[in-house]
């Protein structure tokens, strides 16, 4: 098995309890879809890659994805962390910690996450990374095929992870927070995006107006694979089969019982159901901090629309790191007085009391 | 957004293929709606000349029985620019530049508590269990495409003869390397899953190793065959799993 760890790689976290499913993932497995290999990777994208910057990681670093009841983590090294995406209750030694802030953890203290309070999955990101070793390219766990990540599994109780040096010190990268258009909000119902197709002619002009027209509830049966509706049948024009082929990011496959689910990041690559349409990118976050019982609805938009999202998208993710590492060069925080405006806006210290885990 | 006949139509003459848009990240490029292998084929050059073309933007290819899967970063390629990159492609597919098929052997166990559906597939054949696996075994399978799971190969070639309905309801364990019988369809499962097929032996042989940047032992395009082994062999085998033995094939 190749092993790449990060040079100067060590011990970062003793698992005390592993919540209910904790994963180390980054931002996915390309390039193996052709062997049947599932991409993996974090569900909610954007939360994955803010937290990444927020700790002066590069984007792609590896994170802990936390749903629904979170882990109980020692320090074994003094570290700066942040956590990203759904909202949990959290405290440092029994102090409430920030959302969507980095923070400064020493080395003996523990990091208690909760049970959520918003959404469904979180991210841990530390600066340097949670340093797996790198399998097909990526540190993500696969769950369904057993490698990846930390063993190829979810976190148990005893587990030492490693974790990689970060690029810079520590002392700078404590106090930056997300400006509020990154953070994750719920509405509801959530409003998702999608583009017909591949297989929308498999469907009625009635069947596509039912998946337009109504609402839809997140059934249990949601994972990373995919996020099972429940709500009115879509009508297929003969079957809900077609000889198996390639499933994009966010297909929506309609199985025989005339309900949607939309596909995630464990899916398998390839399936015998047609799909109606595909939820954009951006949205595919929105999808990831859904729970049972939420509410959903699909917009139908052009694919150049989708695409200028997309782009919209990226640009801003592509401005994070780099205003981090310039601002890291002013001496970091207690400079952020002296930063230019454009800086700031991206990178606002919050207001007042902004230690509390339940603010956004 | 353009409709697919206007796709088709930029697409040109020369090869009939329907683009089809998967979200903002994906395109589907379909050459036919059934399972033969001279789609397969024009979908597996189409698949090796966008690799060789490395183009900017495009994230991986993935080939199924009857399309081509792209999945591409729209902020680096536009959908426009890709399309005519694959129509160029198109304009140019030639199957000469596949390489030759690899034959892979995979030593399989008949029978007994390896193989606990063979008397149901025989009694349905009409066939004695040895001339099931006589019939299995000499067959040589053409590998369409990797899917389900890592490393599972559906395979076509299975003889009408031994087609058997799958499970009335699916198990809920599959052992790991069970070769199995689903309809018109056999192979090999890669790791322990559900499954609903008719179980008629068991392989030792790592059908996927994520230590390796192949991590299949076939890929599309390849032929395989099982080759009948003892109890005695493969307990020995699993005292020691080995990579799978290949035998390069020589195209005519």
């Amino acid at each position: 098995m190749s092993e790449l760890h990060q040079v100067g790689s060590r011990l970062g976290f003793e698992v005390l309890r592993p919540g209910f499913l904790t994963t180390v993932q980054d931002r996915g497995r390309a390039g193996y879809q052709r062997f049947g290999v599932p991409v993996s990777g974090a569900v909610d994208q954007i939360a994955l890659r803010v937290g990444s910057v927020l700790v002066g990681n590069p984007q792609a670093a590896g994170a802990l994805e936390i749903a629904l009841q979170g882990p109980k983590l020692r320090l074994l090294e003094d570290a700066v962390l942040a956590l990203t995406g759904a909202e949990f209750a959290a405290t440092l030694d029994e102090e409430p910690v920030p959302w969507y802030e980095s923070f400064a953890a020493h080395r003996g203290q523990v990091l208690d996450i909760q049970g959520v309070l918003r959404g469904l999955r979180a991210y841990l990101s530390v600066a340097g990374g949670i340093d797996v070793p790198v399998i097909l390219r990526s540190r993500s766990t696969c769950l369904v095929a057993h490698f990846g990540g930390f063993h190829g599994r979810a976190l148990q109780p005893g587990d030492m992870l490693p974790i990689g040096r970060p690029a810079r010190a520590l002392e700078g990268l404590t106090g930056w927070a997300a400006p509020e258009k990154w953070r994750w909000n719920d509405g509801s119902p959530v409003m998702l995006r999608v583009v017909w197709g591949p297989q929308d002619d498999a469907f009625t002009e009635e069947g596509r107006g039912t998946f337009l027209e109504s609402t839809y509830q997140v059934t249990p049966h949601a994972d990373r694979m995919g996020c099972r509706l429940d709500g009115p049948r879509i009508a297929h024009r003969l079957s809900a089969d077609i000889l198996s082929d390639w499933i994009p990011p966010g297909g929506i496959q309609v199985p025989g019982d005339g309900r949607p689910i939309i596909l995630l990041v464990d899916r398998q690559t390839t399936g015998g159901y047609a799909k109606i349409a595909t939820v954009i990118g951006p949205d595919i976050s929105l999808v990831a901090q859904a729970r049972p019982g939420d509410a959903l609805r699909f917009q139908a938009i052009g694919l150049t629309e989708a695409q200028g999202a997309v782009r919209n998208l990226e640009a801003g993710m592509a401005e994070l790191p780099a205003h981090l590492i310039d601002t890291s060069a002013w001496g970091g925080p207690a400079a952020m007085g002296e930063v230019p405006g454009a800086v700031r806006t991206l990178f606002e210290k919050p207001a007042g009391e902004s230690a509390n885990a339940n603010t956004p | 957004m353009m409709s697919e006949a206007e796709m088709r139509q930029r697409q040109g003459e020369t090869v009939n293929v329907r683009f089809l848009p998967a979200g903002d990240r994906g395109l589907v490029v379909e050459f036919g709606n059934e399972v033969s292998p001279a789609i397969n084929v024009q979908v597996r050059a189409l698949d090796a000349a966008l690799t060789a073309a490395r183009i900017p933007g495009v994230v991986e290819s993935v080939p199924t029985y009857r399309s081509l899967g792209i999945e591409y970063d729209s902020s680096a390629i536009s959908s426009e620019a890709l399309q005519a990159r694959v129509g160029e492609a198109l304009a140019n597919l030639d199957a000469g530049v596949l390489p030759p098929p690899k034959r892979v052997h995979i030593p399989t166990v008949y029978g007994g508590a390896y193989g606990p559906d063979l008397p149901f597939v025989a009694e349905h054949a009409g066939l004695t269990e040895a001339e099931v696996i006589g019939l299995h075994a000499r067959t040589v399978y053409y590998v369409y495409m990797i899917g389900f799971a890592a490393g599972f190969a559906y395979l076509g070639g299975l003889p009408e003869r031994l087609h058997t309905p799958r499970l009335p309801s699916p198990r809920i364990r599959v052992p790991k390397g069970s070769v199995g019988i689903g309809g018109n369809q056999t192979g090999a499962y890669p790791a322990e899953t559900p499954g609903g097929w008719r179980l008629i032996g068991r392989t030792y042989l790592d059908l996927f190793d994520p230590s390796q940047e192949i991590p299949t032992p076939m890929v599309p395009g390849d032929e395989v065959e099982f080759i009948p082994i003892s109890e005695a062999e493969y307990l020995a085998a699993m005292g020691e799993p080995r990579a799978p033995s290949h035998e390069a094939k020589a195209t005519g």
